[in-house]
């Protein structure tokens, strides 16, 4: 187990340099990059301290210098936390992140739980009473989730919160608690928002997630060894929850991993820009438009880290729940 | 003879499938009496297993009971401390209601056909035993310096430690080596034969008044296979257990049970003592059955026989005796149009077959 856990995280370390590679030729290679032109808007305005710190940004990344030297430059900075400067905001990128990560994290998870929270209750009484009434009604419901695109649903649910529950779409504050410091009033209002991107963004997820529990589940439920439970005398509840539900939970826990942790840094981009929400995604989208690439390349490398964190997580998580993993 | 304990009375199961009716179990009659061992036997699909589980009342899903009762005499310690015994139809009970659950795993145990995939793979072969354990099995309070004349018995649940003792005991007794450390196996850390006998673990674990062993040895080789008849006989004097022994094998069948019915699609066509069945066969299917087994002293380059013709297809069944087709004293014109009724042609033996019937 410990060899495993070593050679996963080797393998981790090394696609983290790999991936931090590819996010610093995407910082490093445009021909027309941010700095270049900024530089030449100054120049052409005559602007000298902006040169001045742009000749300073020369030095402290060593643009002149050749490529892997200024990718080592760029990668100790990074480790460090100092993750260059933003030209579009022009602050630095982890003031940028810091500021965005919280509100981000609480969207995702608060996404996460109510994907999970519908999905498996729903997935695992359509797989016990299958082809009852409540069955034929959730499938087509996950069916119409799965199959609408994610604006149209965004666009009804937000009619829905506007104009029949009169609430206030957009942001996740209201204007009163935008900038007040934290109190029970902010949680609450914030709890209001929250539901609306939340909800959305769960949406197809639990769709998807309602299908996968219920046929792994009636696969389960087949088995012999459900059968056996029954036979022990066991009440129908256990021979369900503890018997067939956990072992046909165990791929869902590779889904949850995968998803989980890249989306607290990622979160849903188009929701959270339809929206105006605080979060990270609009913040990378915008910069991958300008070219702001030090926000750019940030960006990136921090999503693969949470995904390869995730993916090892989910591992780790998967042969704890299955021995046949962790012994076999 | 000695008490009946399950009495199956015209039993009928169907499936309603999409290419038609199946008639899985078609009229089954049969008793299985305390301490004793019945042996089922028959061609596969004839309907073994669904049998065993209408007795359990879980018939798998598209499958239906529609007729017959089972009766199952249930003995129960009663107010005043002696036994008493009640008569339950299990078929007139609420298949996940509290009764039926009580008597699966805890008075009528079942161990099923399919060892490999029978054991949940996330738990350890002793958290099944120590499951059904501390769901059914009560242990007596014994009270220090009560009255003489004191009978209300009171009983506890067994506690995780005890159902754990218990477990590696009963490992220890089907003949798991290493028991206090295999206790804690997870299936797949076991082969086909030790998983077959944790299932024959945690089914004795509960001292059943029954055991429904359908095919339970068919996975294991022979010295095991020997062990575990062993150990149920054993168990069986012990506890006074009845047995319902389903198996292809006719060799362990006349070693386990006093007494056999032999079943054709659905239907059973005799039923006999061990000794009449082996030696004094009446139905020509159980009679093509025994010829159908090797036998020591037959010359060796003679071809087993086997059943003449094919198992019928069961959704288009043969009117009459359903063996006609097959049958090498077949009547032409009788045994196509009539069914055979049941005949008693000796000291509780009876056979359905027209050759045995008097006008
Ligand atoms: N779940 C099911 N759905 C449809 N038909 C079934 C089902 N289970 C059993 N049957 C049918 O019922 C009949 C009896 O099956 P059963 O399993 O009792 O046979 P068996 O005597 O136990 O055979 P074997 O010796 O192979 O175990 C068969 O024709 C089978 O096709
Ligand atoms: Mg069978």
């Amino acid at each position: 187990m410990l060899a495993y856990l070593a050679r996963r995280i080797t393998y981790a370390l090394i696609m983290v340099v790999l991936v931090s590679f590819v996010g610093f030729l995407i910082i490093d290679l445009p021909p027309g990059d941010f700095l270049t032109q900024k530089l030449a808007e100054l120049q052409s305005r005559g602007d000298r301290s902006a040169e001045l710190r742009i000749a300073e940004y020369r030095a402290r990344y060593g643009l002149d210098k050749p490529l892997l030297t200024r990718y080592w430059i760029w990668a100790t900075h990074f480790i460090t936390g100092d993750f260059g400067e933003s030209f579009q905001y022009e602050r630095p990128v982890s003031d940028l992140l810091s500021q965005r990560l919280m509100m981000t994290a609480v969207l995702a998870i608060a996404t996460l739980a109510i994907t999970w929270l519908v999905a498996i209750p729903i997935g695992v009484y359509s797989a016990v009473h299958q082809y009852s009434l409540g069955d034929q009604i959730f499938t087509t419901i996950s069916f119409i989730g799965l199959g609408m695109p994610g604006f149209l649903l965004a666009l009804i649910i937000l009619f829905f919160a506007a104009v029949i529950l009169k609430q206030d779409i957009g942001g996740l504050f209201s204007r009163q608690y935008q900038d007040a410091p934290w109190s029970i009033g902010k949680v609450i209002d914030l709890l209001k928002h929250l539901w609306i991107p939340a909800l959305i963004g769960s949406v197809t997820g639990a769709a998807g997630l309602i299908r996968i529990m219920r046929g792994n589940l009636l696969d389960t439920l087949g088995q012999p060894f459900v059968e056996a439970a029954r036979a022990r005398g066991l009440p129908n509840r256990t021979v369900v929850w503890k018997h067939a539900v956990r072992v046909a939970i165990n791929p869902l826990i590779v889904i949850l991993g995968s998803e989980a942790l890249p989306s607290i840094i990622g979160g849903n981009a188009l929701v959270a820009m339809v929206l105006n929400l605080p979060t990270t995604g609009p913040l990378f989208v915008q910069a991958l438009q300008t070219q702001d690439m030090y926000l750019a390349g940030t960006g990136l490398v921090f999503y693969t880290i949470f995904l390869l964190i995730g993916n090892l997580l989910a591992d780790l998580a998967l042969a704890w729940a299955d021995p046949r993993i962790r012994l076999g | 003879m000695s008490e009946p304990l399950v009495e199956v009375k015209n039993l009928k199961v169907r499936f309603d499938v999409r290419e038609g009716i199946i008639k899985a179990v078609d009229g089954a009659t049969f008793t299985v009496h305390y301490g004793q061992t019945l042996g089922v036997i028959g061609e596969s699909g004839c309907g073994k297993s669904v049998t065993a589980r209408a007795i359990l009342n879980m018939v798998p899903k598209p499958g239906k009971v529609v007729g017959g009762e089972i009766l199952y005499h249930r003995r129960r310690p009663s107010e005043n401390g002696s036994e008493v015994t009640e008569i339950v139809n299990i078929l007139d009970l609420d298949p996940d209601g509290e009764e039926i659950r009580q008597i699966r795993g805890g008075e009528i145990a079942m161990i099923f056909q399919e060892p490999m995939s029978s054991l949940t793979p996330v738990y350890t072969a002793g958290a099944h035993i120590t499951e059904a354990v501390t769901l059914h099995r009560l242990l007596p309070i014994r009270k220090v310096g009560d009255q003489m004349a004191e009978t209300i018995q009171a009983h506890r649940r067994v506690s995780k430690q005890e159902a754990k003792e218990i477990a590696i005991e009963m490992l220890r007794r089907v003949g798991i080596p290493n028991p206090r450390e295999r206790v804690d196996a997870y299936p797949h850390q076991l082969s086909g034969g030790q998983r077959q006998r944790v299932m024959i673990a945690i089914a004795l674990s509960c001292q059943p008044d029954m055991l429904i062993a359908d095919e339970p040895t068919t996975a294991l080789d022979v010295s095991i296979e020997a062990q575990i008849l062993d150990l149920m006989r054993e168990l069986q004097e012990e506890t006074n257990m009845a047995i319902m022994f389903i198996t292809h094998n006719l060799g362990v069948v006349a070693e386990m049970a006093q007494e056999i019915v032999v079943m054709y699609l659905g239907n059973i066509v005799e039923r006999a003592s061990v000794v009449d069945i082996f030696y004094n066969p009446k139905h020509p299917y159980t009679r093509a059955l025994l010829e159908s087994i090797p036998r020591f002293g037959k010359g060796r380059r003679q071809r087993l026989t086997s059943i003449k013709g094919m198992v019928p297809d069961p959704f288009h069944l043969p009117s009459g005796c359903l063996f006609h087709p097959r049958c090498p004293h077949f009547m032409p014109g009788k045994c196509d149009r009539i069914e055979p009724k049941w005949t008693q042609v000796g000291d509780n033996h009876w056979v359905r077959c027209l050759l045995y019937e008097k006008e």
